[in-house]
Order: C-alpha cells, then structure tokens, then sequence
C-alpha cells in the first residue's frame, strides 16, 4: 500500500446557508498526482484553501504524513511542506523575481546575505527542475507562463513537498501548458506530491495518475485515471450526460451586422498590436477568432466594444458607421445593439464587490426599466436578476451575495446573462468559458448556437482551440495583429495551428 | 480566493470593530494621562461627564457633532466615487464668503427661515465650484485630487483673509471679520428639545442646522444606494475599468462627486456662522474639515456610522474642553494628542485589529455538523 501525503477526513465547511464541502474523505499518495475536477462551485477551491489554511474547516482532521496536523494558517501548511500555486498569483509585480521568492522567508536581517543565499538556491532548484526563469527579470515584464513558475520556485524554495495547483492553466497557452506539465512530471519523478485543480478534461487524463470528482460539495468518485473516461468523468461531475461537443445545424446567414473596417490598435506602450484588420460578421453566423494569446484579439475586443480608443478605424452597426477613435464610447455601442462579455470579468465585466443584482444591471443602469426617474427601481432590479438566476442557472441563487463569493463559473454566467437577455443584433464574447465548468460549457455554448439561430452576428474569440471549431461557422485566425487566414469550420487542427504560429502568413510573404 | 479569513457578520464588521479600536485609543490616551500625573480614569469620567453630563455638555457636543456630520458625508460621498477630498477645509471655508454676502445682504430684510434656503444654497455653491477646479483637473489632465485639492485650502485661506479684511468688514472695524449678523440671519436654537429631557441649559449654541446635517446624511445615503447617479459614482470607485466599460463617462462622474462633495463640505460652514457666531470670522472651520476624513472613516464611509462617528468626536470636543478646564495638568495640547489617537486608531489604524477579530470568528464559525437543517440547501 502506497503511503499517503495526505488524508483528509470528514471536512466539512460551511459559508453561511452555503455547504461548500459535506464530509469531504480524500487520501493523496505520495509521489503521485492527483487531479480533482467538479462543476463551478463544486467545492473544490475550498477544500484546497482549508488545506493551505486559508479556511478553518467546521470539522474534520487532516493528516499530513500520517500524522494529524492543524493547519491554521498558510504558515502551519507551509510549515508541513505544503505549497500553492494560487490561480490570481500573488507576486510583487515590481520586484525580480528573486525577490519575489525569498519575499517573506528573508533568512537574515541582512537582505544582502539572504539574497546570495536565496541565489544559488534558487538556481538548484531551477536546474534540478527545468524551471528556467532569469532571478533577476521583473516580474511584471515576464508572461503569464513564467510568472506561474515562479510562483511554483516560491513554493520549492519554502521546502513544499506537496504542491497544490488550482486552476493553473485557465491563463496559459498550449505550448506554456505544455512546459508546465513537463515540469510538473519532473517534480512527480523527483518524489513530489501534486494536486491539480483544472476544468479541463483532457489535462486530467494526459497528466494525472488519480483524479477524484466533486459535485455540490460531496466527493462523489475517485478513479485511477487510466481506468477512467473523459465521458465518465464529465458525467459523474454533472450528474448526467454532457454533451462534450455541441451540435447544430448548418447557418443561413443573412446580411451584413457588424463590419470591422481598417481598425489599428496601439497599446500603452505605443506598439501596434492590432495591424490593419478587416471583417465582416452576418446575422445568422458565429465567427470565431483564433490565435495564441497575446496577438491582439484582445485589444482588438476592447476597441470594438469602444472600452479602448483605436488609432483608426470604425464598426458599422446595421450599416451605420460608429468611429472607433477620439471620443468612442462603449454605452452609444452598446445602444446600438452591440453587446460585450469582456475576457476579463474581474476587473472589466463585473464589479467584484457589489451584490450579484447590482452587477446584473452593469451597463444597462440608464435603460428605463430599472428606474424611476433618478432613482433605482430596486424591486425591477431584483426581479430581474432572479428571473436571470433561473433561466441560467447561476448557484446559489440568491441575487443579495456578494459578487466576489460566487465562483468562477458562476461569475461568467452573471455576465453572459446580463448580455444575452438584453437580446442584442452583436454579440462579442471574449473567452466564453474560461475557467467555466464542462456543464456549464455545454450550457454556454448551446445559449452562443441559439442567438446565431435567432438571426444575431456572434463574434467569438478564444484561445482554446476546441471551443473556436465546435461553435464557429467561420474561422479568422489571427497572427502578430492581423488576419492570416479564414478557414471553415471543417478545417483541421493541425492546418489552424500552424496558421496560428505564423507559418503560411511567413511562407506567403516570402 | 476573495478573503483569506471568515467574513465578517455585519454587527461585528460595524460595530465591534470601532468599539475594539476606540477602546484602545483610550488605553493608550489613559497612559498618556498618566504620564502627566493624573488618574486616567477620572480624566475619563471628567470627559464623559462633561460632554453628556448635564443639557449644558449635550448641546456643545450636537453642535459640534453638527460640522462633523457635513464634513464626514463630504469626504464619505467623494470616497465611494474612489476619490479622496481633503479638501473638505478650504470648500468648507470658502463657503463662508457665500454665507457672508448672502446674511450681510438679506438680514435686515428677511427672516430667518428665507435667509436661510439662500443661504444653503450659496454655502454649498461655493463649497461645490471650490471642489470642481480640482475635479476638472483630475478628469482631464490626471493631477492628482490629493494634491491639489490641498493646494486649493491654502487658496481659500488666503481668498478668505482678503475679503475679511475687505469688503466683508466694516468699514470703521479693526477685527477682520464680517459684522454681526441681525436676526434675519441668526439661526433659532435647539436647545429648547434637551430642556424637553428637565435638562437645564444657560446658552448653548446647538441650533437648527442640526436638522439639516440629518437631512442630508438621509439624502446622502439615497444617492448612494437607490440612485443612478450613485451606482455610477460606486461602479466608478470600485473600478474604473468597469466604470468605462459600462459607458460611464469618467470626466462626468468624477467633476458631479467632487461637486456634492464640495456643497456637503460648503455646508458645514452654516452652523459656526450663523448658528453660533453669527458673523464669518477668520479660521471660522478650525480643522472640522479635516476631522471628517475621520469621522468618514470611522463611520465606515455609511451615513448612519457617520453620524454616530460624528458624535463621538463632538463628544471628544466638548468633554475635551472640560477637561482641560477641570484638570490643570491636561493642557489643551492634551485633548489634541487623546483626539489625534483616536484618529489614529479608528481612523488610520482602522484594519488593524480586523485579522485578528476574522481569525477568532473563523474559528467560531457555525459548526455545520449542528446545520443539518439545511441540508440539501446550498450549491
Ligand atoms: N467566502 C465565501 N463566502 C460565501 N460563499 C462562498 C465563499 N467562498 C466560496 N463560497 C461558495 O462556496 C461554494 C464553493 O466555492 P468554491 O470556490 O470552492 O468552488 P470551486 O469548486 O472552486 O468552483 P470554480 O470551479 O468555479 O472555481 C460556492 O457556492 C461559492 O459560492
Ligand atoms: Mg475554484
């Protein structure tokens, strides 16, 4: 019998009328990795933040190594060897990265002697590893893939035995996924324990050796992963079966809704990240927008939604032209039937702070039917939010809780909500389902194929490669701020991937 | 991961938080006491007797509670916007001109209660057009409203210092400020409602503008919460990328805030003018603009904790004032130090015992072994 790193034992948890984890019972072997996956608001975040001692537990013990432990606090875990990797990373964004890691484990009075200490430290630990990061580079200058490693070095560094990652790769590219399962198998050869936390299927059955499912609180199943199936694994999460693929029928697309006319974009910095683009979405049709984060489909999301000001370019909106430039503004936009889910819902698309009801009216705030006059009509308000609550079922429902305390998933159904029921002629979605669970994936993606039937222009952009064939009627692939090709949606993986790295683009202009 | 520790129920959020921080405030003033040679706890005793003791202590500390309630909502309104007005004391002060011209002109003409209105309304015009050149400023060229909004109090000294000397004085007077006001401009007294309680009352300047400083802490907390204008100004504070997203117009919202903030800080200036002194008279504000910001934050930025917070520095005005009169050894300077620790504590120290307080109530959550009631509840 293998021996466990972990045992938890009758946890349970509660956030007021909120049962986030009942009588949870989980054993973690040691040297093994263990996924856990579950529907948003599962319980799973939870679980690992009581491990990590974010979250006293109501009752129940925890055994680290066999022994009871009582993990009062991210030290008492730190302490026992017990690291996480938060999804949101905690990192000094001005600091190197070698600051960042002996931030708080400061060995000497003397920064000076910590910090040659920490070095040839940290540099063990990046060659036994293969997690190259230059100590010295600023934090806020390195992409998302490297700052994740060094929040992975920070655990290392303070001794964890027991790595705990949530959500890791909601923020990553394929090649950087890639890079972090590579090290995440190195650490597992090296005798490390992992815990990884992810909706995405496919990561569990290519990475994990033990995966455990968690629904509405409760630790339905555990399985050795070889011997499970990604259906099994969607269906225990659910409760039923989930459809991994949506279907629909062919599109009648009609006229012209929204055309993108020579729109070029600059970030803060002054670099053109948008070159120049063109499109056209019809009524009727979901074009969907390929290409590896970080070409421009972000910016190229905001100045359509007029959130940041083009250098040039304008949207016609049923043939009326809306200059993106100068004074553009996202609420005569939006009144002009063009709705937005921004990528980002933390900080654009909600306001984490207020109650979900507030958030529900965000950008509709002037529409007449939540108002009297000056004032809110609070009642109009709450009734809408709820009647939303049901129809897309966000949990828990209750339209009063604070943002902030719903889950990732159901966070991204408040806004999709809000958006589609305002039954828009444009809809732009920026990663429909980042971080969303594979039910409500199926949900979202059934709600995007039914707007299209109702005669709306979608215009989908996502990194995951998947999400953009299953939904889109038309592909654009974007390289570098531009559109390199337009393919249909019988296109293949490889065809589009090798659009995405710019290959055709480079071979077409030679 | 929102918070890392429980959240907080609202009574201990709102009310034993403040009541942890003010009492260490006054185990630390009690040493500082001490340390003069007198004995803490009837240095306390003399306080709390002199501000709520007889009718004479409860009306100086409602009218200093007055100023208070205006300049806290005046820096709680900008607050929620996400904007911090320090400049509370100069709008404050400057209002005092519009309170001037509007009393010197219509004293001997009108009675009080049309004196009055004209007069709010010049108090908080003036107080909102000294916010708006910061604001525009902040809106279109980014300065910083911390900074100029400083700048802009020493501007209104020096506004003030030029008109009292001029053409707000009397002509044959040698004291820099306006002459007194007639009962046209003189506002009626409230002292009469504790007299109601059998208290007795010599002459106590606590007058109508109480009522009014009520008013408008109702009327704050409409704007706030069940008005558009105060979504937009809460979606602004929170984040203004959402703000944008949301087509709220970033220059709009942030010139309308610092405006109500200003006629709310405009309007503090009514009560030391014409309910007490009835005349503008130089330093007439002497730092209850400032006092706000703490009051604001003590009060956790909602009227209903301002008020309260309001009264408690009212209290520390007042009882302060006894007790520099009862205990020689407790010099006036003593009352600015016990007042600067509670400001300390309640104000700028305000999260420091909250861990601690989320920590323990952590681990006294509601045991769900004992909830099976609910079960099947929940997500
Ligand atoms: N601080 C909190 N206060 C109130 N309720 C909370 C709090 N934190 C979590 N919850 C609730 O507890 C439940 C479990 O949330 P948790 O974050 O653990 O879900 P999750 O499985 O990680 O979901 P996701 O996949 O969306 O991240 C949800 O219903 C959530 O709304
Ligand atoms: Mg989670």
């Amino acid at each position: 019998m293998a021996q466990a790193a972990i045992e938890l034992i009758g946890i349970n948890k509660s956030f007021g009328a909120v049962r986030a984890n009942r009588d949870i019972n989980l054993e973690i072997v040691r040297g093994t990795i263990h996924g856990i996956v579950g529907e948003n608001g599962a319980g799973k975040s939870t679980l690992m933040s009581i491990l990590y001692g974010f979250y006293q537990a109501d009752s129940g013990e925890i055994r680290v190594g066999g022994q009871p432990a009582s993990i009062k606090s991210p030290n008492d875990a730190i302490a026992l060897g017990i690291g996480m990797v938060h999804q949101h990373f905690m990192l000094v964004d001005n600091f190197t990265v070698l600051e960042n890691v002996i931030l708080g484990a400061e060995s000497d009075a003397l920064l000076k002697k910590s910090i040659t200490k920490a070095r040839s430290e940290l540099e063990r630990l990046e060659r036994e590893y293969g997690l190259e990061v230059d100590p010295d580079a600023i934090i806020e200058e390195l992409p998302v893939g490297l700052q994740q490693r060094v929040e992975i070095l920070k655990a290392l560094y303070r001794g964890a035995e027991i790595l705990i990652l949530d959500e890791p790769t909601g923020v990553l590219t394929p090649a950087e996924a890639d890079h972090l399962f590579r090290i995440l198998r190195q650490l597992k050869e090296q005798g490390k324990t992992i815990v990884l936390i992810t909706h995405k299927l496919r990561e569990i059955m290519a990475i994990t050796d033990t995966v455990s499912v968690m629904r509405q609180g409760t630790m339905v199943a555990t399985r050795e992963t070889r011997k499970t199936t990604v259906e099994e694994l969607a269906e225990l999460m659910v409760g039923r079966r989930v459809l991994l693929r949506v279907e629909k029928g062919e599109a009648e697309a009609g006229g012209v809704k929204l055309a993108v006319k020579n729109l070029t974009v600059k970030d803060s910095r002054g670099v053109t990240m948008v070159d120049d683009i063109s499109f056209d979405v019809r009524a009727g049709e979901i074009v969907g927008i390929a290409g590896v984060a970080g070409n421009g489909q972000s910016e190229m999301l905001e100045a359509i939604s007029g959130i940041r000001l083009a250098v040039s370019g304008s949207v016609m909106l049923d043939g009326k032209p809306i200059d993106l430039t100068g004074a553009a503004d996202p609420g005569e936009l939006r009144d002009r039937g063009l709705a937005h889910v921004p990528e980002d819902r933390h900080h654009v698309g909600l306001v984490l702070a207020f109650e979900e009801n507030e958030n529900s009216i965000l950008g509709y705030h002037d529409d007449p039917r939540y108002l009297r006059g000056p004032f809110l009509n609070i009642d109009a308000i709450r009734d809408d939010a709820r009647d939303k609550i049901t129809k897309y079922d966000i949990r828990p429902a209750d339209c009063r809780l604070k943002t902030a305390n719903f889950s990732g998933g159901n966070q991204q159904k408040i806004v999709l909500a809000r958006e589609m029921e305002q039954d828009p002629g444009v809809l732009i979605v920026g990663q429909p389902t980042r971080g969303v669970d594979v039910g409500a994936i199926e949900f979202i993606h059934k709600r995007l194929i039914a707007m299209r039937d109702q005669g709306k222009a979608v215009l989908v952009v996502s990194v995951e490669l998947d999400e953009i064939r299953s939904l889109s009627d038309r592909i654009l692939v974007m390289f570098a701020g531009r559109i390199v090709g337009e393919r249909g949606p019988e296109a293949t993986e490889g065809e589009l991937g090798l659009l995405m790295a710019g290959v055709e683009h480079r071979e077409a202009a030679e | 991961m929102s918070t890392p520790y429980a959240k907080l129920p609202a009574w201990a959020d709102y009310g034993l938080i403040p009541v942890i921080n003010l009492f260490v405030a006054f185990v630390v003033a009690g040493f500082v006491v001490l340390l003069v040679g007198e004995n803490p706890f009837r240095a306390a005793a003399v306080l709390v007797e002199g501000a709520f003791g007889r009718g004479q202590g409860i009306a100086f500390t409602l009218f200093y509670a007055t100023t208070f309630i205006f300049s806290g909502l005046s820096v709680a309104v900008a607050a929620h916007c996400g904007l911090f007005n320090i400049g509370g004391e100069g709008q404050g002060y400057i209002a005092g001109l519009g309170i001037g011209i509007v009393c010197l002109a219509f004293d001997s003409v009108l009675p009080w209660w049309l004196t009055f209105p004209l007069a709010i309304i010049a108090a908080a015009a003036m107080g909102a057009l000294w916010a708006l050149i910061p604001a525009y400023l902040q809106a279109k060229r980014g300065s910083h409203i911390v900074i100029t909004t400083i700048m802009f109090n020493f501007i209104a000294a020096s506004v003030m210092v030029y008109a009292l000397v001029g053409f707000l004085k009397p002509a044959n007077s040698m004291a820099p400020q306006t002459r007194t006001f007639l009962d046209g401009a003189q506002l009626p007294k409230l002292n009469w409602v504790i007299e109601l309680f059998g208290a007795k009352i010599r002459s106590a300047p606590f007058n109508i503008s109480f009522l009014l400083a009520l008013a408008m802490a109702f009327l704050v907390w409409v704007l706030i919460w069940r008005t558009r204008l105060g979504y937009e100004m809460r979606t602004y504070g929170h984040s203004s990328k959402a703000a944008r997203y949301a087509g709220i117009s970033e220059t709009r919202i942030i010139i309308v805030a610092m405006m109500i903030s200003g006629a709310l800080a405009g309007m503090m200036a009514l009560n030391p003018t014409m309910g007490d002194q009835h005349n503008v008279a130089l330093e007439f504000v002497s730092g209850a603009g400032f006092v706000g910001i703490a009051v604001a934050l003590m009060g956790r930025l909602h009227p209903v904790g301002i008020v309260l917070a309001a009264m408690l520095f009212g209290m520390l005005y007042q009882g302060g004032a006894e007790l520099a009169f009862e205990m020689p050894a407790i010099s006036r300077d003593m009352i600015v130090i016990i007042q600067g620790l509670v400001i300390l504590f309640a104000g700028a120290l305000e999260h420091m015992f909250r861990p601690y307080v989320q920590a323990l109530f952590a681990s006294l959550s509601p045991r769900s072994v004992g909830m099976e009631a609910i079960k099947g509840k929940g997500a």
